[in-house]
């Protein structure tokens, strides 16, 4: 019983980050940049939750649909303000300009809210018990959420027009172009949904922890990040893989006294030996040229 | 009147300068044909006639309109496409889902069926292969794909950059005389070739480009008896 609770505590935990190593993954295979500034999207979620539950009182759907659209709209303004114009940069450039993005964001957030965690009166859902099983209903609602999210961005890719035009993109911009697909446009709607993860993201762990603080999407974007590099950055079932895989690590990790206090340490070396034994990540295509 | 006219056409990358300002004109009904070796600035040409690169220079006006300034991925409605050089299919979609690409800004069903058939008429391999993934096609095949792919948007100029390289001898034949039925059908066709043997039977009209200008120009047939092309171009 133990193990299917760590299991499910990992599982859920796991989804959160696979949430946001979507994120990271999508912007990556459209419009090939790191956006260092997703894990702090994360916080611009949490504190709108914040404003929306704690100051104005509005149901807990409500701040959520709230911090949906103001990610959104903030993940939007990034690229349009800060990374559109570096478009064909240096790699470096951009990469820097990202961090710099994300030092803003926290940044913006300490002077309008101050450092010092604030709490967010989100609903205390308890637990549930099936037989001798305790789960927390935070874990089986970020379960089930992260399920329907994962499964409707697969069929939306899949199967709707502008999903298989941002598979075009991410593969060949210009050959994109010449089937006349607005290659911006496209990189504008990935960072509509990324962010809108991120706001899914924060409202999972909000939900956990009940408070916000200025740097709390700093450690999970990290993570999230090295989970798309494990499953394969650019690969959106590898982001997903990836995610699950580092919180069902940690989960079981920090279950063992021994090897608790080495939780990030270990999270991060997997990230070592997949990389070691398949660079292009567990699910990362190597693309070949064919004659 | 010209359907495409190339006039005074610069292109940069960087302090390079990699077209000359080159002028050329493709007619209605015409198979143009522009020859030359690597590296004279063909690909080039062709990426910034249809807004891919941008133009140092020079302006380029399509079927009365002027297009210098059009983005890309808006010259495919004006009835204009392209098959780039190397392919550049959708390796990871289906066959059938890079003709959907391919169809991206239609929205008649009824059309996209028409066409559909109609490709599958003209490359039968195409129709056996529907669903599989086009990056485990051969390498002729993905030829044909990024043939079919530009087709189905019907465009009244098709484009064709290098439709020959990396392709066995009985491919190209097969390539070239499908250029020759969809000129019959009515397309207008403006060829880039190595192959410049292949290219000159078949063109009206060709334009030989060296480093960035246009050196000469003429019928295929005045070309392909011309000594100097036929030195530079032609294994004497």
């Amino acid at each position: 019983m133990k193990f299917l609770e760590t299991l499910l505590n990992g599982l859920s935990a796991g989804s959160t980050y696979a949430m946001i190593a979507l994120g990271y993954t999508m912007v990556y295979g459209i419009a090939k940049m790191l956006n260092f500034a997703h894990g702090d999207v994360i916080m611009v979620g949490g504190y709108t939750l914040f404003i929306a539950s704690t100051m104005m009182g509005v149901s807990p759907l409500l701040a959520l649909l709230f911090a949906i659209v103001f990610c959104a709209l903030i993940g939007v303004t990034i690229e349009k303000l800060a990374y559109k114009p570096l478009r064909g940069a240096s790699p470096l450039a951009v990469l820097i300009t990202a961090i710099g993005m994300s030092k803003l964001l926290q940044s913006l957030a300490q002077i309008v809210f101050g450092s010092a965690t604030q709490p967010v009166d989100l609903l205390d859902l308890g637990s549930v018990s099936i037989g001798s099983l305790n789960v927390s209903m935070y874990t089986v609602i970020t379960l089930l959420c992260s399920a329907v999210i994962m499964i409707s961005l697969s069929l939306f890719v899949k199967y709707t027009r502008t999903g298989r035009a941002m598979i075009a993109v991410s593969e060949d911009k210009s050959a994109a172009q010449l089937m006349g697909i607005n290659v911006n446009f496209i990189i504008t709607i990935t960072f509509a949904i990324g962010s809108a993860l991120a706001a899914f993201a924060g409202f999972f762990m909000v939900l956990k922890t009940f408070n916000v603080e200025p740097s709390m999407g700093a450690m999970p974007g990290i993570k999230a990040f090295t989970a798309a590099v494990i499953g394969g950055i650019g690969s959106i079932p590898g982001a997903m893989l990836g995610g699950i895989l580092m919180g069902v690590v940690e989960a079981f990790a920090q279950t063992s006294p021994v090897m608790a206090p080495y939780t990030d340490a270990i999270e991060f070396s997997i990230l070592i030996v997949i990389l070691l034994v398949r660079p292009s990540g567990i699910l990362g295509k190597k693309r070949r040229e064919k004659v | 009147m010209a359907l495409l006219e190339v006039n005074n056409l610069e292109v940069y990358y960087g302090v390079i300068c990699a077209l000359k300002g080159i002028s050329f004109e493709v007619n209605e009904g015409e198979i143009v044909a522009l020859i030359g070796a690597n590296g004279a600035g063909k690909t080039t040409m062709m990426q910034s006639v249809v807004g891919l690169i941008p133009k140092k220079g020079g302006t380029v006006t399509f079927d009365g309109r002027d297009i210098t300034k059009t983005p890309g991925h808006k010259i495919v409605n004006l009835g204009m496409t392209q098959v780039p050089e190397g392919r550049r299919i959708f390796q990871e979609l289906t066959v059938y889902e890079n003709l959907m690409m391919g169809a991206y800004t239609k929205n008649d069903k009824k059309q996209f069926n028409d066409d559909l058939e109609r490709m599958f008429e003209l490359f039968p391999r195409l129709k056996e292969r529907r669903n599989q993934i086009a990056g485990t096609l051969s390498g002729g095949e993905q030829q044909m794909l990024a043939m079919s792919r530009a087709l189905m948007s019907n465009p009244k100029l098709l484009m064709l950059d290098e439709p020959s390289m990396g392709l066995a001898p009985i491919l190209v034949d097969q390539i070239f005389d499908i250029i020759k039925e969809l000129h019959k059908a009515g397309t207008t066709i403006l060829l880039v070739e190595q192959n410049a043997n292949k290219a000159l039977q078949i063109a009206d009209r060709a334009y030989v480009l060296e480093t960035g200008k246009i050196t000469f120009s003429g019928t295929g047939k005045e070309l392909a008896t011309s000594d100097e092309v036929r030195k530079a171009y032609l294994g004497g």
